[in-house]
């Protein structure tokens, strides 16, 4: 067996250990986020997890679009118009009271949605007050959220994920390789009934949040998580004692995929350890300490080496050049997780209307209308059909009563700032380019829009931030951003052009905006020389036209440039030279055109 | 329902609880804010001070749970009847995301209206927190135009309803509790400008510290019963040092010097309008109160300094970390210059 299959087997097998474990204290643990494609690895490992959790739990799924109503409860719309009276609904939530739920395509759902979700986990209550219905109902529940994000962006939400004691990967397993265990099952029953008994004394706490924290681990529930998953685990052997290697489990399987910091060797709890320097040789010196674990060393060092050891090799190298580019942000899903669903859109209110084709009918607002009116038109139903059968209490809804919820599609925009940080440009106008741009990004911030920022320099362009809505973030790559070397303008818009696209694909309506001096020098190929560089800029900006993305071109040139004119009219973007333009001038050619997009996309169903 | 966390066991996060205490102690302070990183006890806090809160008096049978003391002030029940006195616990009521309009404002109570073509109003969450807590968690996720809908309420202190038919104003006075992640994206401007006190919570840096977190949480759950049981008598004495110091709160001096002090402060830091004066003085003279202080003295007002003002600086939205700073710095400098000439 070579060392790529052992591999490869052990993520199976810890796949299958951090089931058990969840099926063991669904609520305790919190649950799991599975980052895995659709496939039969997938599939087997769910079937896993289905055999080992109680037959007699509820398991829920939770479809990415769950409407409010369907998630926390509300209207029960048959029901209510049948006893002519609101009739309440359980939601999703409560209906998954002391069992699982399972959230199909995590990484795309809403922050919304996510809150409600970890609210109710948090409080082991939902409570909701909605379609003229407030209530509260008892859950306590474990989640499976299923991320089958592709690029390293898409994730579930941070606030979620922070609840969950398990981030498994289940990618580069043959489905060959994932066999079904024997025998854990009954382990499993045995230790749900062990688990109440089961003590962990004050060392493994200690051994854990020290593990943690020299880990970089902020959330203080990512200790606790792994001391309930040590307990499950203690549970699962058996015991009634958490044990040693139940920690270094648990910190293997709970802290490890957290880690922001690699900790020192020795460790010194007492000062925040420094960002280790990228270190190529990780995974050797990681093997190295392990071969010195002995039964001499203290708990809390045992833990940590075991939790090092099990950290992933890429994850620390990722997270440093994550890092290094902002300093202090730690959440990965809240960028693509801001993405409302369409359907919704924003309520404008309810109005009087017809039931046409695609129209919500608001029942409640239509019962209200009808109210008003019920005694006078039973009488007068009575008179009409005298000699029928009365007495049927049925409401009378009529169709001056319809009543309609009009929504405002949710076309939020999002800017994409293309600053050029080329040495032409840096030299003398980089500071102000920034200027400019933080002025507009407190633009969007009155906007509430998200915004996206672009460098290029050198030979390429570079995505610093993906779409936001966090400016502070934006200010911070904003001012790390270093200037200096060539001038490739047209990866920059090829780039702008990939994002924009992107964003379309989430419903959101893409703004362009390219600060440059226009003087491109280097080709799309990458090979230096002015004639082709330009050639390709133009082509680029072209395409974007072509997509139809609205943009702006702000000239940071000393002097108004051709350059950047010509680049403007092949954008079909208005230009604004910024020796020129001052912050207001800057800022009302910004809104004109986001304005000019949004009239656009307005619409009332 | 599940039991709450109890306020005293709450490790660390001091300022934020002195936000929390500062509000209930004079409502008038309006509202607490509270940002901060994931797994820091936020929405635990605002939960734990719901278990905390001395009962209040309300006029018995008053839906809007009128105070009894105030005369006139309660038309909801027959004349005859505002006497009667009810003793009941503070609300702190949850207004959970995605709640409707008319849950929140109060509609036509359908029911009755459809059952008997009675036209009766059924109050929301507005009329519950009357005098009482509002708490919003992920404040920042709010839909807007419930948002607009708070702003109008709390700046009036009165809920008007004018829909199906009904016409119906009450009162709704209450503290505003907002908390939520930074990273989920920044709060309008105008409901920043809302909440009295901003406090920002951090995980705490001290190793011991973060085990204690740990080890309490644990034993809660682990052991709710007992847990509860040991931290009584800690939320006893808070609830009864809050009980002290709302009566001793009208009876707290604001010196002139203090009056003068806030008054530099705001000055140095430039912050927009009098709003940031105002709660600078009654949360130092909440804080007074709660450590039974006669006076309101230059410990007070630097104590309050940043959680009153650090969200009104005139300042680029997009600076994140610097207003706490700034503050600290105003505060210093004021105060170092009051101490030369004292000396002089």
């Amino acid at each position: 067996m070579t060392t790529n299959d052992s591999h490869v087997l052990s993520v199976w097998s810890g796949a299958i250990r951090a089931a058990a474990l969840f099926a063991v204290d669904p609520v305790g643990v919190g649950g799991i986020s599975l980052r895995a494609r659709a496939g039969p690895v997938r599939e087997r490992w769910l079937a896993v997890l289905a055999s080992l959790l109680p037959p007699t739990i509820p398991v829920k799924r939770v479809p990415v679009h769950v409407s409010d109503g369907r998630l926390l409860g509300g209207l029960d719309l048959a029901a209510t118009l049948k006893a002519g009276r609101p009739v309440a609904e359980r939601g999703l939530l409560a209906e998954a009271d002391g069992g699982v739920i399972i959230l199909h395509s995590a990484e795309r759902l809403d922050s919304g949605t996510v809150a409600r979700i970890t609210s109710a986990m948090d409080q082991g209550k939902v409570s909701a007050a909605r379609d003229g219905l407030a209530f509260e109902a008892v859950c306590h529940f474990g989640v499976v959220a299923m991320d089958e994000g592709v690029a390293s962006d898409e994730r579930p939400a941070a606030a979620l994920v922070d609840r969950l004691a398990f981030q498994l990967e289940l990618e580069g397993i043959r489905a060959a390789d994932a066999v079904p265990p024997q025998g854990v099952i009954e382990k499993v029953i045995a230790a749900r009934q062990q688990l109440a008994q089961v003590q962990a004394n004050d060392e493994i706490t200690t051994a854990l949040c020290t593990a943690a924290y020299a880990m970089g681990i902020d959330s203080a529930r990512a200790s606790l998580l792994a001391l309930r998953v040590a307990c499950a685990a203690a549970a699962l052997d058996g015991r009634g004692c958490v044990s040693e290697a139940d920690a270094a489990l648990a910190a293997q399987l709970v802290l490890a995929p957290r880690a922001t910091l690699f900790p020192n060797d020795e460790t010194q709890p007492e000062t925040p350890p420094e960002p280790p320097p990228p270190d190529t040789e990780q995974d050797t010196a990681d093997n190295d300490d392990q071969t010195q674990l002995n039964g001499d060393i203290p708990l809390s060092d045992m833990v940590l080496e075991a939790a090092k050891a099990a950290i992933p090799a890429g994850l620390l190298a990722t997270l440093q050049l994550d890092r290094a580019r902002r300093p202090s942000a730690k959440s990965s899903g809240g960028a693509g997780a801001k993405q409302k669903s369409l359907r919704h859109g924003r309520p404008l209110g309810v109005r009087r209307g017809e039931l046409k084709s695609g129209a919500r009918l608001n029942v409640i607002e239509t019962l209200r209308a009808a109210a008003m009116w019920q005694p006078l038109r039973r009488r007068e139903a009575a008179l009409r059909l005298e000699g029928l059968s009365s007495g049927r209490r049925r409401v009378e809804v009529r169709k001056d009563d319809f009543r309609i919820t009009r929504f405002k599609n949710q076309t939020e925009t999002t800017t994409i700032f293309v600053v050029d940080a080329s040495g032409s440009a840096a030299l003398h106008r980089l500071a102000e380019a920034k200027g400019a741009v933080e002025l507009l990004l407190a633009d969007c911030y009155v906007r509430r829009d998200q915004v996206a920022l672009i460098a290029f320099r050198g030979k390429a362009a570079e995505l610093l931030l993906p779409p936001t809505r966090s400016l502070a973030r934006a200010k911070r790559s904003l001012s790390g951003l270093p200037g200096g070397g060539g001038t490739p303008i047209a990866q920059g818009i090829d780039m702008a052009l990939a994002l924009a696209e992107a964003i379309r694909r989430k419903g959101h309506t893409p703004t362009v905006i390219v600060l440059t001096d226009g003087r491109a020098n280097i080709a799309r190929d990458g090979s230096p020389g002015r004639p082709k560089a330009e050639a390709d800029s133009l082509a680029a900006a072209r395409s974007l036209a072509l997509a139809g993305v609205a943009g702006l071109v702000i000239d940071t040139s000393p002097l108004p440039a051709q350059q950047s004119e010509r680049l403007a009219e092949a954008m079909g973007a208005v230009y604004l030279p910024l020796p020129y333009a001052d912050a207001a001038t800057v800022s009302r050619a910004v809104k004109a055109t986001a304005d000019g997009n949004r009239q656009s996309s307005l619409s009332s169903r | 329902m599940p039991a709450l966390f109890p306020f005293s066991a709450i490790v660390g996060q001091d300022e934020m609880k002195l936000a929390l205490l500062i509000a209930a102690t004079d409502p008038s302070v309006g509202g607490v804010l509270v940002f901060g990183d994931r797994g820091t006890g936020k929405s635990t806090a605002v939960r734990a001070l719901a278990g905390l809160l001395p009962p209040m008096q309300v006029v018995r049978g008053c839906r809007y749970h009128c105070d009894p003391k105030q005369k006139g002030a309660c038309t909801h029940v027959p004349a005859d009847a505002v006497q009667l006195v009810d003793e009941v616990a503070v609300q702190v009521v949850d207004l959970p995301l995605g709640a409707t309009e008319d849950r929140v404002v109060g509609a036509l109570d359908l029911e009755r209206a459809l059952t008997s073509g009675e036209k009766t109003f059924e109050p929301g969450l507005l009329a519950r927190a009357h005098r009482g807590f509002l708490y919003i968690d992920e404040v920042n996720l709010l839909e807007d135009h419930l948002v607009d809908l708070l702003l109008d309420v709390a700046a009036s202190g009165e809920n008007v309803v004018e829909r199906e038919g009904l016409s119906v104003r009450h009162p709704a006075r209450f503290v505003l509790v907002g908390s939520g992640n930074p990273e989920e994206g920044e709060l309008r401007p105008q409901l920043l400008d809302r909440f009295g006190l901003s406090v920002e919570v951090k995980t705490p840096t001290d190793l011991e510290k973060r085990i204690e977190v740990v080890r309490r949480r644990d034993a809660f759950e682990r052991d709710t019963v007992a847990f509860l049981a040991r931290f009584k008598k800690a939320d006893e004495q808070i609830r009864a040092d809050l009980k002290k110091a709302r009566q001793r709160l009208a009876d707290v001096r604001v010196p002139d010097s203090a009056l003068e002090r806030g008054a530099r402060l705001c000055m140095a830091l430039g912050t927009d309008g009098l709003r940031g004066e105002l709660v600078l003085l009654r949360a130092a003279r909440a804080f007074a109160a709660l450590e039974g202080d006669k006076d309101v003295g230059d410990r007070h007002v630097m104590r309050v300094a940043a959680p009153a003002l650090r969200h009104r600086l005139r300042r680029n939205p997009l600076d994140d970390a610097g207003s706490t700073v700034r503050v600290e710095r105003a505060v210093r400098e004021l105060f170092a210059a009051v101490e030369e000439r004292r000396a002089v």
